[in-house]
């Protein structure tokens, strides 16, 4: 079950699709989502990496000054500043 | 007699060429119509988002923490006034400075001292010309405003909110912007951007109950990072709102403007034509008149 992932930044919506796994950086440390994750907010460090694993493929982009919000319905990664890499 | 003449033709190159500008100007306002509209769709995603998350956070944690809580002797609110860069636009300005005005009467009136941020030239020519305070003055992209715009605004806001009136800075932020509703119709509000204004219903939200979150690291600390973002994003999303409406109205005021020109040309076309036709009658007369005179002569 793949959950919806979304990264938006204030201008633009960056990427958004399915996929099986995000993985990004909180002030906490290194938060690994998965499909059935508990809601969260998390702050996520300035200039880190967010991954996003779907298929076989992986998705990476680097974040400024964000947030990553997961609920019932999917992962939201608010962005400052988001570029794909 | 052909003096005349010649005195409308150059006035209707004259309108000729008014015509020409204020018709590409119409055409260009009424693209830029299209692509604000265009970014304030791609800007709503992080804004609704950020809106929703903060809804979340504010409606289960029992923290007061300064984005939502009211405080209880505000002595001092930021006005934040959007305005046009450049004239030629009808109303537009003048109608956002008058909702601002109306805002500062009632701030004045509930004990509050209002502290001016203007957007735009316009509306700092019209509060330095009345001798008001400026606490702020941003100008220079008020038709096509970007995300780090919004963030220099932004930043001088939140950093006098902080403070707190007490020390200088303020208690409340409001925004005046001008709404696009349509093509025709723009309307400029009034909000509160801080304190938030949390609706208070039992009816669940749009897209299911709010879920419950957990916070990392803390509920705190997601919101004093929040609170710049949310700012932010709610004045570019108005600075987006009004560049859209500035162009609108802009369209509107040089589509009458060419409209007129027409009508003038028209005008002028027929009082031309009147003034050639009767040059040639004179002539015409004139010269049956020195005949006749001559033949009775001999």
């Amino acid at each position: 079950m793949p959950i919806r992932v979304a990264i938006v930044s204030p201008e633009q919506e960056v990427w958004s699709g399915d996929a099986d796994m995000v993985v990004a950086r909180t002030t906490d440390g290194d938060l690994g989502v998965l499909p059935g994750h508990v809601p969260l907010l998390g702050v996520l460090v300035p200039g880190g990496t967010v991954r996003v694993k779907t298929g076989g493929r992986e998705i990476s982009a680097q974040v400024d000054g964000g947030f990553i919000s997961v609920t019932h319905q999917g992962v939201s990664i608010l962005a400052e500043t988001a570029t794909l890499s | 007699m052909a003096g005349q003449l010649r005195e409308y033709r150059r006035r209707i190159r004259s309108v000729q060429s008014t015509k020409k500008i204020t018709r590409a100007m119409e055409l260009i306002a009424a693209s830029r119509i299209a692509k604000a509209r265009a970014r304030v769709a791609a800007a709503r995603p992080y804004a609704e988002e950020i809106t929703r998350v903060i809804e979340a956070v504010a409606s289960q944690t029992t923290i007061s923490h300064p984005l939502t809580t009211e405080r209880p002797q505000p002595v001092r609110a930021a006005v934040v006034v959007i305005t046009s860069d450049r004239g030629l636009a009808g109303g537009y300005s003048s109608n956002a400075l008058r909702r601002a005005n109306e805002l500062i009467e009632l701030l004045r009136s509930e004990g509050k001292e209002p502290e001016l941020h203007v957007i735009g030239r316009k509306g700092v020519g019209y509060y330095r010309f009345r001798g008001r305070a400026i606490s702020g003055e941003y100008t220079g992209f008020s038709e096509q405003p970007s995300y780090a715009d919004a963030k220099s605004v932004g930043d001088a806001l939140i950093a006098s909110f902080v403070a707190s009136g007490e020390s200088g800075g303020v208690d409340e932020i409001h925004v005046v912007h001008t709404e696009y509703v349509s093509a025709l119709t723009q309307t400029p509000v009034a909000r509160r951007l801080l304190p938030m204004v949390l609706t208070e219903t039992n009816e669940p939200p749009a897209g299911g109950p709010l879920p419950q979150y957990e916070f990392e690291p803390s509920a705190e600390a997601v919101l004093d990072a929040l609170l710049p973002r949310y700012v932010e994003s709610r004045l570019y999303a108005a600075m987006l709102e009004s560049a859209a409406s500035e162009s609108a109205a802009r369209q509107r005021a040089m589509k009458s403007a060419t409209d007129n020109a027409e009508d003038l040309i028209r005008s002028y076309t027929r009082q031309a034509n009147r003034a050639r036709q009767d040059a040639i009658t004179q002539e015409i007369s004139e010269i049956v008149g020195g005949a006749n005179a001559l033949s009775s002569a001999s």
